[in-house]
């Protein structure tokens, strides 16, 4: 998928202009190819590496130290399953089996038809709801194990 | 006189008829020949399962439990005669005390002179050209006000160190990277009223004598970050963001640095590695960010609770302030209540409320009515639990430490007797496990070896010495971590040991799990005299333990059963035994 051209794109070109000279920006220039991919390219770090003439190891170092920042590119849908306190006092760590087992998928991957990409997340901020899962952004609340199969059909169907 | 204004909300837990109510009110006011009323549906009023609820702005008072028939004696009464009705007026109206939350879901927070027309702004005039920085600072000691963020640091005494320090630039961080799971005040704040957090930075700008800020915001919040972005385009609009504010000289710029999903940038020196761009992990202070912080200049780092309280106490004095609150927690706090209670959500109580009347006056009691509740949990995965005997304890910073706890950032889970504590103790140990940056080894090598420790009890095979290991752990990562997330990563251990110490006991010794929830220590029989032999669990198990037939029932291969409970969920005749 990733291409290893070292021609600059466009894009990256204005985004670098936009930051160059503003202290410490890597992260928000992270953030804002990560909004335009979908998750950080490699051959994007490493055209951002020549332009900001940072060192790609440095680049490397930001992704992988924050959770937000993917480095493979996610599924059709992201199925978000809550595991903050609340959704896991009520029964969270239920769902996230429930969809490993349907999927035969773990945490941060993608299913093999490329569709679904399951996150376990720390507290999506809907805690009179829980346990909750959301289906790119899409919030179902108080879902019982027995209807996860329900949610993931109804958009494999979508498909 | 103002015009009347009348907030609705139906709090029952079933149906809502604040519309009907709500139109029998404009129809009666358009009778009496009262036009400018206003009757608002609004979508929290900080009471609840109390029917219709009204709040009569200019009287400033509550009614509860208001019924269709009553619109015409309210119209009458209280608002064309003003005289409030003893009857509907809610009894312990004084259980919450909204200050950081006041223009929450009232003023329309993508609007500037909304927030204006509330007195907004009014106090960064009064700062800049009635007071000094050195009365700014003498303001907020007389006010009390400690840091919301979890440490409870005096505020001013933060400001005075950094105005103290020498640099030809300082900073202002506002610390809204809200990582503790179960916890979302800061977020409502940022999306309710982010004028109140701009407001704050100004001032403490202002005082520390800093032209910089920035608003360091957890990008999982999409919508704080697109509100907070509006409120700061519209202040530079009006000339207060920017050079030179309402011509008084001072100037200061304020933008956002977004963060990534790392719990550790919470703390002070790993959240200004962050803004710098670089990892997220603490340095070892001193110095202090006070001395030397974001590009090693003198910063300070306030949290977004904390900021919103600013504005309010320059508006209507520190004196007024201080009177709020105990003796050495002044003012109020906001606790995210979730867990096993009736009602979830944000609550504003003044510090030394009990934590009973939070959890039951306020929150409306357990979930199901029938259960007992054990304890809360305060303080997210830095924090303690305190069981229900000590409920009767007042909310404050001291309390709450002797008890084992902390006041933390402000989430307050609720447990009853369907939790396991150890299932608790180890889930936030894990979180510190996963969110710990791995600079020290302290926090990453001992978190580790405890929460495999706690594995193994959940597991039903640890022993006594478990427990002795588990103590000896906790004290080198309690001294030996170089910042707050390792240091208290094993409070809610030491917290539940302390006050649950027979529950690790029974895990270890009898292998039994009190509450059913360390399902490795359970075991699945079927019950011959109620099952109907539909074949439901044997169709459902994922690992084909369940076998027998028509004629001679059914029976669970306790060698294969990988206890998942999925027979337990989906037998319709409770034939499935758990025990």
């Amino acid at each position: 998928m990733c291409s290893t051209s070292t021609t600059t794109s466009p894009e990256i070109s204005t985004l670098v202009e936009k930051w160059r000279g503003k202290k410490g920006s890597l992260i928000m220039v992270l953030h804002e190819l990560q909004n335009h991919y979908g998750y950080v390219p490699r051959d994007v770090s490493l055209q951002l590496s020549q332009q900001l003439d940072i060192p790609l190891a440095r680049i490397y170092e930001v992704i992988t130290f924050y959770n937000y920042f993917k480095l493979d590119p996610p599924g059709k849908y992201t199925i978000a399953i809550c595991l903050g306190t609340a959704c896991y006092l009520k029964g969270a760590p239920d769902l996230v089996d429930e969809v490993k087992n349907l999927l035969d998928i773990g945490e941060g991957q993608t299913s093999k038809d490329g569709l679904f990409h399951l996150d376990v997340v720390r507290c999506l901020g809907c805690c009179g709801l829980a346990p909750v899962l959301s289906v790119n952004g899409q919030i179902y609340g108080k879902v019982k194990r027995s209807e996860v199969m329900g949610i993931l059909s109804k958009y494999k169907k979508e498909d | 006189m103002e015009k009347p204004i009348i907030f609705i909300k139906d709090t029952s837990l079933t149906g809502d008829s604040s519309r009907e109510i709500q139109t029998q009110l404009l129809k009666v006011a358009r009778e009496k020949g009262i036009e400018d009323l206003q009757v608002i549906r609004v979508a929290d009023l900080g009471i609840y399962d109390k029917g219709v609820a009204l709040k009569i702005c200019s009287l400033d008072i509550i009614y509860v439990n208001v019924k269709l028939s009553d619109a015409e004696k309210i119209i009458q009464t209280t608002i064309k005669e003003g005289t409030p009705i003893e009857d509907l007026l809610l009894e312990n109206q004084a259980m919450q005390t909204r200050i950081v939350l006041r223009n929450c879901g009232i003023v329309d927070p993508e609007s500037i002179d909304d927030y204006i027309s509330r007195s907004g702004y009014a106090s960064v005039g009064k700062c800049l050209f009635d007071m000094t920085p050195e009365t700014v600072i003498e303001e907020m000691k007389k006010s009390g006000l400690r840091g919301r963020g979890g440490a409870g640091f005096p505020t001013w005494m933060k400001w005075n160190l950094a105005r103290g320090s020498f640099g030809d630039e300082k900073y202002v961080i506002c610390n809204a990277d809200e990582g503790d799971p179960g916890a979302y005040m800061d977020r409502s704040v940022l999306e309710g009223d982010p004028h109140s957090v701009i407001e704050g930075m100004i001032i403490a700008g202002y005082a520390i004598g800093a032209s910089k800020g920035f608003a360091y915001i957890r990008a999982e919040y999409p919508l704080a970050i697109e509100r907070v972005q509006k409120a700061i385009d519209q202040a530079y609009e009006k000339g207060l963001l920017g050079k030179d504010i309402l011509g008084s000289k001072f100037s200061f710029d304020l933008e956002i640095r977004l963060g990534a999903g790392a719990f550790v940038c919470g703390e002070e020196t790993a959240l200004i590695a962050s803004i710098e761009g670089k990892r997220g992990t603490p340095k070892p202070r001193p110095p202090y960010p006070s001395d030397r912080g974001l590009w090693d200049k003198p910063t300070i780092i306030n949290n977004v609770e904390t900021l919103a309280n600013i504005a309010v106490i320059f508006q209507k004095g520190a004196e007024w302030f201080a009177t709020i609150g105990t003796d050495k927690s002044k003012g109020t706090k906001v606790f995210a209540v979730t867990g096993k209670v009736k009602n979830s959500g944000l609550v504003e109580i003044a510090m030394g409320t009990p934590l009973r009347d939070i959890v039951f006056q306020i929150s409306g009691g357990c979930f199901v009515p029938e259960n007992k509740m054990i304890a809360v949990q305060t303080g997210g995965p830095s924090g303690g639990v305190i069981p229900e005997k000590n409920f009767d304890t007042p909310v404050s910073y001291e309390h709450l430490i002797e008890l084992g706890s902390i006041m933390g950032s402000g989430g307050m889970i609720v447990m009853d007797e369907d939790d396991c504590l150890v299932d608790i103790s180890k889930f936030y140990l894990k979180f510190c496990v996963d969110e710990s940056c791995g600079k020290c080894a302290p926090c990453r090598i001992g978190g580790y070896q405890m929460l495999a420790i706690l594995e193994k009890i959940t597991a039903g095979k640890g022993t006594l010495e478990d427990i002795t290991s588990i103590k000896r752990i906790a004290q080198g990562m309690q001294k030996a971590s170089l910042c707050a997330l390792g240091q208290t990563a094993p409070n809610p251990v030491m917290s539940t040991l302390r006050y649950f110490e027979s529950e690790y006991l029974d895990h270890i010794e009898k292998k039994k799990c009190r509450a059913g929830k360390c399902t490795k220590l359970l075991k699945f029989t079927i019950v011959p005299e109620k099952c109907k032999k539909c074949r439901l669990c044997v169709t459902n198990c994922p690992v084909n333990a369940i076998s027998g037939d028509r004629e001679k029932g059914y029976t669970i291969d306790q060698e294969k059963c990988i206890k998942c409970g999925r027979c337990f969920d989906v037998c319709k005749f409770e034939a499935i035994a758990r025990a």
